[in-house]
């Protein structure tokens, strides 16, 4: 017999038009009448079939531009307010929902706060005091960064680590009545990770640090000051996130010198924790802004900030959370980053 | 039949699936090898009467291993082990004892074994005892997810923005005192703020055009010691206050309460409301302070 024909040889384009002439069977039964491209086996049809659906698809959305954009100027000419502006979908807006986000109305949130750990420091009971230390193989870009991190921090120390195990200098850092505990882990001669831990019993965060900047390596860098800076926690939404805030914030005194202009900022995005450090000063500027700003034109004065960095910069990401002091084998984590958490690219924890 | 030199012949210079060859030398990697190099007196297999030192599991305890030519047609019986005792001299008396009349190389070889042996006992049972670092190993694919998913992260974060626009909003809330002055840009903004009440022409946003859910979720350390968060309220009523001085400001003086959240509304979910107070909205940032219900629902009624 004959051979059998093949879907699209040849006949894609008469599919098609068939496809799409072909008539409602009361609305019950009806084909797609767009035929998919890689559903012809022919290469040369499928590559003209693919290329004019996706010029119509250009066309189409050129329209659509157009047609926005001339609706709106002319609303403007109207006088009266244009269509609303589409919002364009960014990973922010699409975040998963997560149920353990903070609301400002949750009691249970502030019994927490109440009960946990950093309390005495965040209510200026205890005046933050810091120790900072390296892994036990030291490199060279360790104490380079443990330095600057003694200028960011006030009140802290470095101690050389010699080979004493993690949990004796815990044992060292408590008695000494320091509140916590800064380690310093290098691989491969660049500072990898960073272990911070709450004394004196306190929660232990091993946080993975990348992106490290040091102040030397920064142009125009500015030499802080010894004032005590202030802090800026950003995007710390969730409960683990707040939890996470607080631990940054105990490391800092709660007294923030305003005169010093110092600002220490953690920033949050997307479960990445960005540390900056910068000096600011509010300058007065003149907004040459026109039309856009409706009545008000040109010569309106505007106070902004002007920021100047200094001090290293680094990206830091959350591995582990434990809830007592460093012990790997028996302590109780609270929160373990684990692969599967990383499907979801809506998802953040923090 | 004795035939080991057939065996060495056959298994030596054809092939030995045991055999190691590596530029320092060839080794064989027969478990019942007592030295461990591929030798015509070290071979366990071309020899008949033989005798090893193993610890058949990693627990500590070493077996003599013996062979002899008279169960050497049965391979499942082949091998009589000993217990060894843990004391390293008494252990060379049972060795001396079990092996008498066997050859002095022998002898001397297993001896040897057994020193390096213990050795390497003690040592592992120090190093048990202290800590050592774990390796872990990453599978590349997140390796490489992770700098990319960052820097992704770091571009949608804008953070001079974001730093400069929360130091703005210190400096607006009062949180500086006095430090700053700048009174004519406070007269100039609550006239301009006044001027939009009155004519309702929709300003202009002033954040960045991407619209980015900005729930800040900051906490201010220096809530306390300061003069306070200055007015929401006097923002959103009378203009006629200064911001920075006014006494009558609200006090956040408790020390339970640390958490100020700020949520500034997404700006285009107010666009379908009423244009003349969104506008308004858009002015002031909405905080809801934690102290009591009492105080959110008071400023949500102003808000309206």
């Amino acid at each position: 017999m004959g051979f059998k024909r093949k879907k699209g040889d040849g006949d894609g384009e008469e599919m098609e038009s068939a496809g799409n002439k072909r008539p409602n069977f009361n609305g019950t039964e009806r084909r797609r009448s767009v035929i998919l491209p890689s559903m012809i086996k022919n290469k040369d049809k499928r590559a003209k079939v693919y290329a004019k659906q996706k010029h119509e698809k250009k066309v189409e959305k050129q329209k659509k531009i157009k047609a926005r954009d001339a609706a709106e100027k002319q609303a403007l000419e109207l006088g009266e307010e244009p269509p609303q502006k589409m919002i364009p979908k960014t990973i922010e807006n699409t975040r998963e929902a997560d149920e353990t986000v903070c609301r400002p109305d949750d009691e249970q949130l502030f019994a927490d706060i109440d009960a946990d750990e950093f309390n005495p420091v965040l209510r200026r009971e205890v005046t933050p005091k810091v120790l900072l230390t390296t892994c036990r193989f030291n490199s060279t870009r360790g104490p380079a960064l443990i330095s600057e991190l003694q200028s960011v921090i006030p009140n802290s120390d470095y101690r050389k680590r010699g080979t004493y195990d993690l949990k004796k200098i815990v044992e060292y850092a408590t008695k000494k009545d320091y509140t916590s505990l800064i380690v310093v882990h290098t691989n491969r001669r660049e500072p990898d990770a960073l272990l911070i831990i709450g004394l004196p019993n306190g929660p232990t965060a091993h946080f993975k640090l990348s992106d490290l900047v040091l102040r030397k390596d920064i142009k125009n860098h500015g030499n802080p000051t010894s004032h005590e800076p202030e802090l800026v926690l950003n995007n710390f939404t969730t409960r683990l996130g707040n939890r996470v805030g607080r631990f940054f914030q105990s490391l800092f005194p709660q007294e923030p010198n305003f005169r010093g202009r110092r600002v220490v900022t953690f920033h949050n995005q997307r479960d990445f924790i960005f540390f900056r450090h910068h000096r600011y000063i509010f300058d007065v500027k003149e907004d040459k802004q026109s039309g856009t700003k409706g009545k008000d034109g040109a010569g309106k004065e505007r106070v902004k900030p002007r920021l100047q960095k200094c001090g290293p910069r680094f990206t830091l990401k959350l591995v582990t959370l434990q809830h007592g002091t460093f012990d790997t084998k028996a302590g109780e984590f609270e929160w373990v980053h684990k692969p599967e958490m990383d499907t979801s690219r809506r998802r953040f924890f923090l | 039949m004795q035939h080991d030199e057939v065996i060495w012949q056959v298994i030596r210079h054809k092939h030995c699936s045991y055999m190691a060859k590596i530029e320092t030398g060839i080794f064989c990697r027969n478990p019942y090898n007592v030295t461990g190099v591929c030798n015509r007196s070290s071979c366990p297999l071309a020899n008949s009467r033989y005798a090893t030192i193993r610890e058949p599991d990693a627990k500590g305890v070493f077996y003599l291993y013996m062979k002899t030519i008279e169960r050497a047609h049965m391979p499942k019986n082949l091998w009589e082990r000993v217990k060894l005792p843990r004391n390293y001299e008494k252990a060379l008396e049972t060795i001396d004892k079990h092996l008498l009349y066997w050859p002095k190389l022998l002898q001397h070889k297993i001896k040897q074994r057994l020193t390096k042996m213990t050795q390497m006992r003690i040592r592992t049972r120090k190093l048990h005892l202290k800590t050592r670092e774990k390796i872990m190993t990453m599978p590349r694919r997140e390796i490489k997810r992770e700098p990319r998913r960052e820097e992704k992260a770091i571009k949608a974060a804008l953070l001079d923005k974001a730093i400069e626009t929360e130091l703005l909003e210190r400096l607006k809330k009062g949180v500086y005192g006095d430090i700053y002055n700048y009174p004519e840009l406070e007269w100039n903004k609550v006239l301009d703020e006044e001027k939009q009440l009155a004519e309702g022409v929709e300003e202009e946003e002033e954040e960045e055009p991407e619209i980015e859910y900005v729930e800040g979720y900051e906490e201010l350390e220096e809530e306390e010691d300061m003069e306070d968060f200055s007015g929401f309220p006097t923002k959103m009523s009378g203009f006629n206050d200064d911001e920075h001085d006014s006494a009558d400001e609200e006090e956040d003086d408790d020390s339970e309460d640390q958490v100020v959240i700020h949520k500034k509304e997404k700006r285009n979910s107010r666009k379908p409301d009423d244009l003349g107070k969104s506008k308004k909205k858009k002015r002031v940032v909405v905080e809801m302070e934690q102290e009591d219900g009492d105080l959110i629902r008071t400023l949500k009624a102003a808000s309206f």
